[in-house]
């Protein structure tokens, strides 16, 4: 089965109740978002409404439901990013990539998101891929960020 | 039992009711718009708030708050009117044509809103959240939940796709207080368009009329005990047989 794992991780809940955020973050630590089949999977093994799961990952910022690219791009959109132009970076972002926010390229490289401060406002606006930080942004930086995680512009 | 008192008036209860349902047996009507007596109280729709003096004064949801002795509760104060007022104006800017909404706001004094209407001009759904508790709580199929937050928050079936769980018994849209869920019967089929689900209807054995989905048919038989042949006949063939099947001195009735 192709997610052994999650089987697993379910059956160690079957002993005891109410963990059911505990085991959807786990999967979703683990997979990098909530396999529709292991959803269903709690559904049968732990008796959970399938709406009711449904209902708990759309609610929480934390939870996927598709999965994320290789490389993960945050842009800030918080107070300080947001006066000095963040909502530019961000669509400089999504018109190199062609995607939109909350979206991932099909080559599934890369998937961008927006996020409210990353708590370094002195270098707004900010863009973060993976564990890297790229401060004071400019609108045209973005395609010379793009190239050295391997994918060329559009 | 517990002595409280309501709008002036003493009264004993027995212990456990709410505040709501004290009121009611007293005859004073406090207005709602998420309850409902079949269902779990949920205090969503904040129209039932009246105001207590003692313990400490506060305004709580009469259908969750339980009775307790010495209580003393005002369900149409100064305060009460005015918060009950601005709910409505959140209420109309959310659901600026809907008529149940309009008469509702029209009953307490209030004729219009002054908060700004966002893209709303067709919303009827005010997320009183009775559709999701009576497909849990009743029919027992839970094919619906809330799903998002915040300004996306919206009542969806898993994935927005037709639901599995879904019998197309209508009892959400039978709940639903301003017509928010449209179920139509075209032909064969029941369409339960929120829900992007369509269910195949069964023929009546006796007038050959398209009555119930199958799969609602198969759910209620869990549920109620009926000679087989009643579940193959739509509801106005069933009244005449079980009608015939009646003593003839009741039948004539």
């Amino acid at each position: 089965m192709a997610f052994e794992k999650a089987g697993a991780m379910i059956a160690a809940c079957k002993q005891r109740g109410g963990i059911l955020l505990p085991l959807l973050e786990d999967i979703n630590a683990e997979y990098g978002y909530l396999p529709e089949e292991v959803l269903r999977l709690i559904t049968s093994e732990l008796g959970y409404a399938l709406s009711q799961l449904y209902s708990l990952a759309t609610f929480y910022n934390l939870f996927r439901l598709e999965p994320r690219g290789r490389h993960f791009i945050q842009v800030c959109q918080g107070t300080a990013c947001y006066v000095r132009g963040g909502q530019r970076i961000l669509e400089s972002v999504e018109g190199v990539l062609g995607v939109k926010e909350g979206e991932t390229t099909s080559d599934r490289q890369f998937t961008v998101e927006s996020v409210r401060c990353m708590g370094c406002c002195s270098l707004a606006p900010v863009l973060r891929v993976d564990e890297d930080t790229y401060g004071r942004m400019r609108t045209g930086r973005f395609r010379d960020i793009v190239k050295k995680y391997g994918r060329n512009e559009r | 039992m517990v002595t409280l008192t309501i709008d002036d008036q003493n009264i004993q209860v027995p212990e456990g009711l709410t505040i709501l349902q004290a009121a009611k047996q007293v005859g004073i009507e406090i207005p709602t718009l998420c309850y409902h007596e079949a269902l779990a109280p949920y205090g969503a729709c904040r129209l039932c708030l009246v105001e207590i003096k003692a313990p400490q004064p506060a305004l709580v949801t009469s259908c969750t708050y339980r009775v307790e002795e010495g209580l003393v509760v005002q369900t149409d104060s100064k305060w009460v009117q005015r918060t009950r007022k601005i709910i409505l104006e959140l209420l109309l800017a959310r659901c600026p044509t809907s008529k149940v909404i309009q008469d509702l706001a029209r009953s307490l004094g209030v004729e219009e809103t002054r908060l700004p209407t966002l893209g709303t001009e067709e919303e009827l759904c005010t997320f009183c959240g009775l559709c999701v508790r009576v497909c849990r709580e009743v029919v027992g199929r839970s094919a619906i939940s809330f799903i998002n937050r915040g300004p996306t928050r919206t009542i969806e079936t898993p994935f927005k796709i037709a639901s599995e769980e879904c019998i197309g018994c209508g009892a959400c849209a039978a709940v639903c207080p301003t017509g928010a869920i449209k179920i139509e019967d075209i032909g064969d089929s029941r369409l339960l368009h929120n829900w992007h689900t369509t269910l195949k209807l069964t023929r009546c054995k006796i007038c050959g009329g398209y009555f119930a989905p199958q799969e609602e048919l198969e759910s209620l038989k869990q549920q109620v005990p009926l000679d087989e042949e009643l579940w193959e006949v739509c509801p106005d063939c069933r009244r005449k047989l079980s009608a015939h099947k009646l003593p003839h001195h009741l039948s004539s009735y």
